[in-house]
């Protein structure tokens, strides 16, 4: 792809995000959309963000179960930006109509970082030991791409599907849980819905957090100290609707709960 | 109530037992006895059980099954059901299990409670079961129906032991409260694979509560869980099918290990 082209297709989804519309599939229309290409598409449609106001807090990773990569036919994770507009905190409604398209949820092992972290060369010690304390989350991934008809492609250029999220407020030391098998345990409106454990995403959230580091390494982008990233979803994911409740809670961790409007 | 006779009954112990003992399919017994009550498949159970009494064998603890809401939503049932361990069902942590003994043996991740007081139903509940728990070790159950494919109906596996045909227990103990047991994590890995993962919930919403329901299931017929008693819970993940040379390792959130490799 040339650089007008990835700067257009990084508009029409700036433009997708701020009025709540999807766009056709970019593998349908640029089939010769390579990875690279897609996470270029992806760094512009940041820019156009952060030039309308957004600040980076950090990052998500994506695709970190075998089922969705087999899906994808992938063999490894994808990740996107988060911005300040994209947080939410415990009692706050999340705002679904008027904001997301298609949103699902999913329960997730959130990261905070104390120190930054360069790749290529991390391992999982550089990333606990970079860690200030580990928080339970939902994420709400959301598709400008139309009807979730995804390549990993187009869900790469779509900020890795991310929508919102709202994390929980028990922050503990990574090094006070097993992070590996750690259960998970979501409810829907008062019902268990599903159950998990760390090692549903590429077999430790650690592993997650120390790809995304090295992975980052090769564009020169650091994770810095401060910034908030999300390690994947360790349960299927949940379509939701106003007046959903759901619940997270993750042993060893706590929970965190958001209502959708 | 029952529908068949005692003969009926002592003559479908004896089948599915020698199904077990000699590791061959049948056809559900359902097939056969579409009348066949609740009472009559908990009565060949129990003749099953008694025959193994009978010929020397101890019975060394319980399990409950079909403890997921999504499972006995599928088996159009709103109760779990239960069977025996008999003393030969017990494999060493990291042992070789044969796998010619069995038919189509599959492995599921579970915890197991250990009483200290007796349970007695009616009304028993998940207080009752933390107070009388002596511990908590993890647990992996294999189950292999005598039924061709799996595929049975609720009185069916009930008969059947409920699928019942060995366990393993390792790992660390834990007093229940020491455990968060609604979210205590397990990770299954099959040849090094992780192949599911779960969390206690996934057991009728607590793990303690299918204890529970064994105790009120047990008052149907005036027996209770006597102190001592081992309980397996039910699975925290789907059972996941294995093969000769197949080797597992469960990993449970603060209680270790159980291991095993099917020869």
């Amino acid at each position: 792809m040339n650089q007008s082209t990835i700067q257009l297709c990084g508009d029409e989804l700036f433009e997708a995000l701020q009025a709540s519309k999807s766009v056709a599939p970019f593998t349908e229309r640029y089939p010769e959309i390579t990875i690279d290409d897609a996470y270029h598409i992806s760094l512009r449609f940041l820019e156009r963000r952060v030039t309308a106001g957004a600040r980076v807090i950090g990052k998500k990773i994506g695709i970190t179960s075998k089922a969705v990569q087999q899906a994808l036919k992938v063999d490894q994770p994808d990740f996107g930006f988060l911005t300040d507009d994209m947080a939410f905190s415990q009692g706050e409604e999340m705002p679904i109509s008027g904001k997301l398209i298609a949103p699902k949820a999913e329960g997730e092992v959130a990261f905070v970082l104390e120190k930054d972290l360069l790749g290529p060369g991390i391992t999982n010690a550089d990333v606990l030991a970079a860690t200030a304390f580990v928080l339970p989350c939902f994420e709400v991934v959301d598709s400008r791409i139309e009807n979730w008809q995804i390549k990993i492609q187009d869900t790469i250029a779509d900020n890795a599907s991310c929508g919102l999220f709202i994390l929980g407020d028990k922050a503990v030391s990574p090094a006070d849980v097993d992070l590996s098998t750690c259960g998970m345990v979501v409810e829907k409106n008062g019902q268990l819905l599903s159950t998990g454990a760390g090692a549903a995403a590429l077999g430790s959230p650690v592993n997650c957090v120390t790809w995304l580091a090295n992975k980052l390494g090769e564009y020169g982008i650091p994770l810095k100290a401060g910034e908030v990233i999300l390690s994947g979803s360790l349960v299927p994911l949940e379509p939701v609707a106003p007046g959903d409740f759901m619940t997270v809670s993750i042993g060893g961790i706590g929970s965190a709960s958001v209502r959708f409007t | 109530m029952n529908n068949l006779t005692k003969q009926e009954i002592a003559g479908l112990a004896e089948h599915l037992e020698s199904a077990e003992l000699q590791a061959f399919e049948v056809t559900k017994i359902t097939d056969e006895y579409p009348d066949m009550t609740y009472r009559d498949a908990f009565d060949i159970q129990w003749e099953i059980r008694r025959r193994k009494e009978a010929r020397g064998h101890k019975i060394v603890g319980m399990k409950m099954g079909l403890t997921s809401w999504a499972k006995m939503a599928q088996m159009g049932v709103e109760q779990p059901c239960y069977g025996f361990l008999a003393d030969y069902f017990a494999v060493a942590d990291g042992a070789d299990i044969e796998h010619d003994k069995l038919i189509h043996p599959k492995i599921e991740a579970e915890l197991a409670f250990v009483t200290k007081e007796p349970l007695k139903g009616p009304g028993i509940h998940i207080a009752d079961v933390l107070r009388a728990t002596d511990f908590i070790m993890p647990a992996v159950e294999i189950i292999d129906s005598r039924y061709k494919d799996f595929k049975f109906d609720l009185k069916s596996v009930i008969a059947d032991n409920s699928s019942s045909t060995r366990f393993i227990s390792g790992g660390t103990m834990a007093k229940p409260s020491d455990l968060d047991l609604k979210n205590l994590g397990v990770v299954m890995e099959i040849n090094g694979e992780v192949v599911q993962t779960g969390a206690g919930a996934a057991v009728l919403g607590h793990p303690a509560s299918s204890v529970a329901m064994l105790a009120n299931m047990l008052a149907e017929r005036d027996e209770e869980i006597p102190a001592g008693t081992f309980i397996m819970i039910g699975a925290i993940t789907a059972a996941v099918q294995v093969n000769k040379g197949d080797n597992f390792c469960v990993r449970y959130q603060g209680l270790g290990t159980v291991s095993g490799k099917f020869v």
